[in-house]
């Protein structure tokens, strides 16, 4: 095959340096790269502590959440779907963990099994809910997370006595759930969590089943034309409930990292972090309209976001400026996105 | 080779096609005729299995078959070139060629698009009609509406063993395109495949054709050979619904053999 690809690519008479420029212009990703560049020059003089080991490790820890919510998103997007359920999900999952191995008293293990086994569920839920009614993947997404919301709130405290459970060390089993979900190593001064570990192989993961295995053709053809992917007989409704199983079982991973190392989990909105999750792919060059995604893109989004949040904290700034940057960072996507959309015409990729 | 027996299908309370009964036979090119709503485009989504029938049956060397998605149709050796062509735009030449048949290797869990292959095919299958020169790395939507005619035309012939099953495209065709899909068809019929062909152009359908199919309302309104009609006939066929409800009932005056079909 090189040697037919190389002689086309000479048929086709385009300058190899032009090419080369297209090329890169046409991955939806370069605005992570730019963006990701750009954070952290401008912290990076503001805060030096921020590319300290210490400072690393802070924002690895932000990202890696992130960018495991990015990554199960960006599939979804890739397919042409759109989950805003999977910050809930989280929580409420966790809160299921937190309620079966506290008050409950379960073996750790079961009570992740079990939390593990609801999430899937409204994973599949949500994705026959979008098949079923062939209503926007928004609406029906926005209306299952606003029911998890309101029953982990309200349920809460019904189940456990308190909108808090601590303590969870101590139920059977804890050790080994903490080695896989919780532990740390310390490198030169910073403390880095497992959750990075996750994140790179989920990432590896994710970007090997979208652009080389059969399940990732049908998804990106899914996300690109619907219409052409079910005549020629890609199982268009298996494909869409097997990713928002997916998301949901990212959305458990995400709840079980943000509960091991601290032992403890509470009931808590999370309906925006199902935002900043699609904001971290679509910056990471997922495409909003379906039909193509990348996700190193993600995982560079991800690292941006991070960047971008601890080092508003760290230079002494409101916090919540960080999520004016973001929404200027996601409109740039977009546009740029916009444009990809057509360069993509032009530019040889497999 | 594929025969259709009081083939009925129903889109709730309406009859898309009602009893209709034809036979497909290998090496001819049978064309299917009628105006917009006639029940073409179903006959296409039933034979390529897309859209399962209520009642009647359909035949497969004889044997009733049933196909559950366009992938068991494929599987059975028929291919469709769909009307709006069926090709993703931002995915690449290769991966829209073998896209519903994607060759992989390894084991579950590690089964892998095997790539190398995929790309080979991709070639072989556009060189077969015509096509030398496209990279299979490029975008589909990065290919001239001709080419990606032929890439859906290099598709279903690939993956067409024993039938192909043409639905012209809404949108006009240059002569090279129409000489490219006439090509196609007559290569497919030689290497004695069944052809089904919906088309809107009846000089190209009398060119062509073996058969001629015309549908009205869902229902067979004529079953004929090229013996019967010249290419005038048919324009007038296709020229519009009274022209073809006054030639059924003019068909069925001289013929009473029909019958009620």
């Amino acid at each position: 095959m090189p040697v037919t690809a190389g002689r086309l690519l000479s048929t086709r008479g385009a300058p190899p340096r032009r090419r080369l420029l297209d090329r890169l212009l046409a991955r939806p990703s370069l605005v992570s790269v730019a963006g990701l560049a750009v954070v952290v020059v401008l912290f990076g003089l503001r805060a030096p502590g921020l590319l300290s080991a210490g400072g690393l490790a802070g924002v690895l820890d932000v990202a890696a959440l992130l960018g495991i919510g990015a990554v199960a998103v960006g599939l979804l997007l890739a397919g042409g779907h759109f989950d805003l359920s999977i910050g809930t999900l989280a929580v409420s999952t966790a809160v299921l963990t937190g309620v079966l191995a506290g008050p409950g008293e379960w073996d750790i293990w079961a009570a992740l099994g079990v939390s593990l086994a609801a999430a899937l569920a409204v994973g599949v839920l949500n994705g026959w809910l979008v098949v079923r009614t062939g209503l926007p993947s928004f609406l029906v997404t926005l209306a299952t997370a606003l029911v998890l919301q309101g029953t982990t709130l309200a349920g809460m405290p019904l189940l456990a006595g308190a909108p808090r459970v601590t303590g969870l060390d101590e139920a059977p089993g804890w050790r080994s759930a903490a080695a896989l979900f919780g532990s740390t190593a310390e490198a030169g001064g910073g403390v880095f969590a497992v959750s990075l570990l996750w994140w790179a192989v989920l990432t590896i993961g994710a970007g090997w089943l979208l652009w080389r295995t059969r399940f990732g053709n049908q998804v990106l053809a899914m996300g690109g034309a619907r219409r052409a992917a079910r005549e020629l007989g890609v199982p268009v409704a298996r494909t869409t409930i097997t990713l928002y199983a997916l998301t949901a079982a990212a959305a458990w991973l995400i709840g079980t990292l943000t509960l091991v190392p601290v032992a403890s989990v509470a009931a808590t909105p999370a309906l925006a972090t199902a935002i900043d999750f699609v904001v971290v792919a679509v910056i990471g060059g997922c495409l909003i309209t379906g039909g193509h995604g990348s996700m190193a893109g993600a995982a560079v989004g991800a690292l941006l976001y991070a960047v971008a949040r601890r080092g508003v904290e760290l230079s002494g700034w409101d916090p919540r400026w960080s999520q004016a940057l973001l929404g200027v960072l996601l409109l740039v996507a977009l546009m740029v996105s916009g444009g990809v959309r057509g360069r993509l015409r032009a530019a040889p990729r497999s | 080779m594929l025969e259709l027996r009081g083939l009925t299908v129903r889109f709730g309370s309406v009859a898309a096609l009602h009893r209709v009964g034809v036979s497909l036979d290998g090496g001819r090119i049978t064309c299917v005729l009628g105006e917009n709503g006639s029940g073409k485009s179903t006959l296409v989504s039933v034979l390529s299995g897309l859209t399962p029938h209520d009642e009647g049956e359909l035949l497969l060397d004889g044997v009733p078959v049933r196909f559950g998605s366009p992938r068991a149709a494929r599987a059975a050796g028929i291919a469709t070139v769909w009307q709006d062509l069926a090709v993703a735009p931002l995915l690449s030449v290769w991966r829209n060629l073998v896209l519903g048949a994607e060759p992989t290797r390894g084991r579950w869990p590690l089964r892998r698009l095997d790539v190398g292959a995929a790309r080979e095919t991709a070639v072989r299958a556009l060189e077969r009609v015509g096509v030398t020169g496209v990279d299979p790395d490029q975008p589909a939507n990065s290919l001239r509406a001709g080419e990606r005619q032929s890439l859906a035309i290099a598709r279903a012939l690939h993956f067409g063993a024993r039938a192909l099953v043409l639905d012209e495209p809404t949108a006009p065709m240059t002569i090279a395109q129409q000489t490219l899909v006439g090509q196609a068809v007559l290569r497919a019929r030689a290497e004695g495949l069944a052809v089904v062909l919906v088309t809107h152009n009846p000089r190209y359908a009398h060119l062509v054709g073996d058969r001629y199919l015309l549908l009205a309302r869902g229902q067979v309104a004529g079953d004929l050979t090229r013996a019967d009609v010249d290419s005038d006939d048919l324009t007038r066929l296709m020229a519009g619904g009274e022209e073809l409800t006054a030639l059924t009932t003019r068909l069925h005056e001289l013929h009473p053999e029909l019958g009620e079909r």
